[in-house]
């Protein structure tokens, strides 16, 4: 008896690789993990010999990359509390990939998000913080959603490059951003660091219980799933999926390709919105320019990633988030500067893209034929 | 005396210095990318290029006490990141259009990785020719002090729509532009032809660099260059990938750069933010205007990604 169950047990762990079945079944979906896997273990290959060229030793860099990232509860909590942004604006890049556009202004999305919420919130000062909380997410969603839907709109319309237009907002953005917040929107208290306004204390979202890591990483998980039920698990996903293979014959079979980009790029941009609407609801507590921390770029990373799948971007904004996290305490122990962590994600990125090339080629996953 | 009798007339000679000075790094990042483009590529990453171009500039001019070593360190910089991309693009199922928003993050990041050290200390800048010496008006004299790297980048631009019409590397790079099966008929590598074509666009683009590290701003920090060499990229959409047209855009968006500093300088403070983000406006508005859903844009290369 105990021999039997201890050999199925083996057999469960071996077998698969003699069975064909299983290889057909899940070989594709190993791919997808083994070979981002693979490319993020050579990035991390890679930054360590840069920064043994810089003098420093690469395996206190990982040590403290791994402590600043996961080593202990606090950075846990760091980790988890950069990842909440990372995930929604990874989404602003990831739903309009369905649909075979490239989409990198999820920064500007935040930042008009964030600005959409504030003026949401001082605008209903009177309110209770419930309604004020619910009418940042609702201006927040809408204020991103419009941004990116713009792009969408130039792309569909006007046949305007929606990457190159989508980046383009971004410092579009930012200069309103900055406009406002130095002008009709500026708290005179902000003398240093121009700021608006505190939406004040009540109206913050706070942390989930027992933790110091807020409530935007559930709005994150959230999203993040429905945004996968939505492209997986609906007749609306499939069609965008569809036009996003083939958007000939999405036309030709009557889908609504005007209309599933607009739709989708809205969505796309109320995350993004979303997560502007977090990091001053839960971060900030006012906008001022330290919104543009660079979370809608590091969310492009995190879509390719997780190659375009909007549940995958769930581990992988937490695994960016931690790199980001590691950031201060290279900073601390090892002296690298605060930019490695850009430098970092530079290379995995390339990485990650030249191991595009790899698909399809690893004989062991595609059987004998 | 001088000062007062222009008056009014300070915004619009800002306006034109700023043009000569302001869109120096427009041209010459737009002229490379129009070699690269032409080839049948897009390279969304000269905007790390530019960045990386300003830094090394900055660092070689600054070790070597000579600004021109620093141009010239730049302009290799920016091939090697150029044949990075190609590298990485001719690897099979590579999108190119991602691996420019890749390098573009990499190359920034590694620039201010680098560059941290080099944000004190103060490099030699590259002369300026003073073309204004017939003018008793500082501000003529000031909008006409032009720098040699803006005379070079005007000269590249005829130049190169020449080498396009008329000599062999012109035809083979248009000829992989326009059909890779054409070009690999006649017995060319489209791989190697695009490898260098990107590469001396990256050459280009890093010059393009060296001058805001060298002269206008002419200092080394991480908010150097914010979006010129995207700008740039759009703008060679716009210019229908024709050298002397990439010359009258750059010019107009030095121009419309130009127009924040400008009017700040004569007292208009409110909006400035909004004037410094005329050229994103202004690129995004001519893309509208030009564009269109129901053709390609004439003049388009065939093999080209973002037109299709």
């Amino acid at each position: 008896m105990t021999t039997d169950t201890a050999d199925s047990a083996e057999a469960v762990g071996v077998a698969p690789a003699a069975d064909p079945g299983f290889l057909q079944r899940y070989g594709a979906t190993i791919e997808y993990i083994l070979i981002p896997g693979a490319a993020l273990i050579g990035a991390l290959a890679a930054f360590g010999v840069f920064v043994a060229l810089y003098g420093k030793n690469p395996l206190d860099l990982y040590f403290y990359m791994y402590q600043g990232a996961f080593g202990t509860w606090f950075s846990w909590q760091n980790t988890l509390t950069r990842a909440a942004p990372v995930i929604l604006t990874a989404l602003c890049t990831a739903l309009p990939a369905q649909l075979g556009m490239v989409i990198i202004g999820g920064e500007g999305a935040l930042l008009i998000g964030a600005l959409a919420a504030t003026s949401a919130a001082l605008a209903m000062q009177w309110a209770p913080p419930l309604v004020v909380q619910i009418a940042m997410v609702i201006a927040g969603v809408i204020g991103g959603g419009l941004w990116i839907t713009l792009s969408g709109a130039l792309r569909q319309y006007r046949g305007v490059n929606e990457t190159i237009s989508s980046l383009l907002l971004v410092y579009i953005a930012l200069a309103i951003l900055n406009h406002l917040v130095e002008g009709v929107m500026r708290d005179p208290a902000s003398l240093n660091k121009p700021s608006t306004r505190e939406i004040g204390a009540a109206n913050m979202i706070g942390t989930i219980p027992g933790t110091d890591v807020h409530w935007g990483l559930v709005f994150g998980l959230v999203c993040a799933i429905a945004s996968y039920v939505l492209i997986y698990h609906t007749t609306f996903g499939f069609a965008a999926r569809v036009a996003g293979g083939n958007i000939r014959a999405a036309k030709i079979v009557g889908l609504g390709v005007g209309k599933l980009i607009m739709t989708i790029c809205f969505l796309a941009g109320g995350c993004a919105g979303l997560a502007g609407m977090i990091e001053v609801a839960a971060v900030q507590g006012r906008t001022n320019a330290n919104l543009a921390a660079g979370y809608g770029f590091t969310g492009i990373l995190v879509a390719f990633l997780s190659r375009q799948n909007p549940l995958a971007v769930i581990p992988v904004a937490v695994l960016l988030g931690g790199i980001s996290a590691s950031g201060g305490l290279l900073q601390r122990r090892l002296g690298l500067p605060d930019a490695s962590v850009l430098v970092l994600q530079g290379i995995i990125f390339v990485f990650v893209l030249a191991s595009d090339a790899v698909y399809g080629r690893i004989g062991f996953l595609r059987g004998k034929s | 005396m001088a000062d007062a009798s222009i008056g009014l007339w300070t915004v619009p000679l800002a306006v034109l210095g700023g043009a000569i000075r302001v869109s120096t790094p427009f041209l010459f990042v737009s002229l490379g990318e129009c070699i690269t483009e032409r080839s049948g590529r897009i390279n969304l990453g000269l905007e790390g290029t530019l960045v990386m171009g300003a830094m090394s500039a900055y660092g070689v001019s600054y070790l070597t006490g000579s600004p021109w070593l620093g141009v010239l360190a730049a302009g290799i910089t920016g091939a090697l990141l150029g044949a990075l991309h190609a590298g990485i693009c001719s690897l099979p199922r590579v999108n190119d259009v991602a691996v420019g928003i890749a390098l573009m993050l990499f190359g920034i990041g590694l620039a201010f990785f680098l560059g941290k050290p080099l944000i004190e200390p103060t490099a030699p800048r590259l002369p300026a020719i003073d073309f204004g010496w017939w003018s008793d008006i500082p501000q003529v004299r000031a909008a006409l002090r032009i720098n040699v790297l803006f005379l070079i980048g005007v000269a590249i631009a005829p130049i190169l729509y020449w080498a396009f019409k008329a000599t062999r590397w012109g035809l083979l790079i248009r000829t992989a532009g326009e059909s890779s099966d054409a070009a690999r008929a006649m017995g060319h590598s489209v791989l190697l032809i695009r490898l260098r074509a990107t590469m001396v666009g990256g050459f280009l683009a890093g010059i393009g660099g060296s001058f805001l590290s060298l002269f206008y701003p002419g200092s080394w920090n991480e908010g150097l260059s914010s979006g010129q060499g995207i700008t740039a990229v759009a703008l060679v959409i716009f210019a229908r990938w024709d050298p002397l047209l990439c010359l009258w855009a750059s010019l107009a968006f030095g121009g419309a750069a130009a127009l924040g500093p400008a009017l700040q300088s004569v007292g208009v403070t409110s909006g400035y933010h909004l004037f410094n983000a005329a050229p994103y406006i202004l690129t995004l508005a001519i893309m509208i205007i030009t564009c269109s859903p129901k053709r390609t844009l004439t003049g388009a290369p065939a093999e080209l990604s973002i037109t299709r």
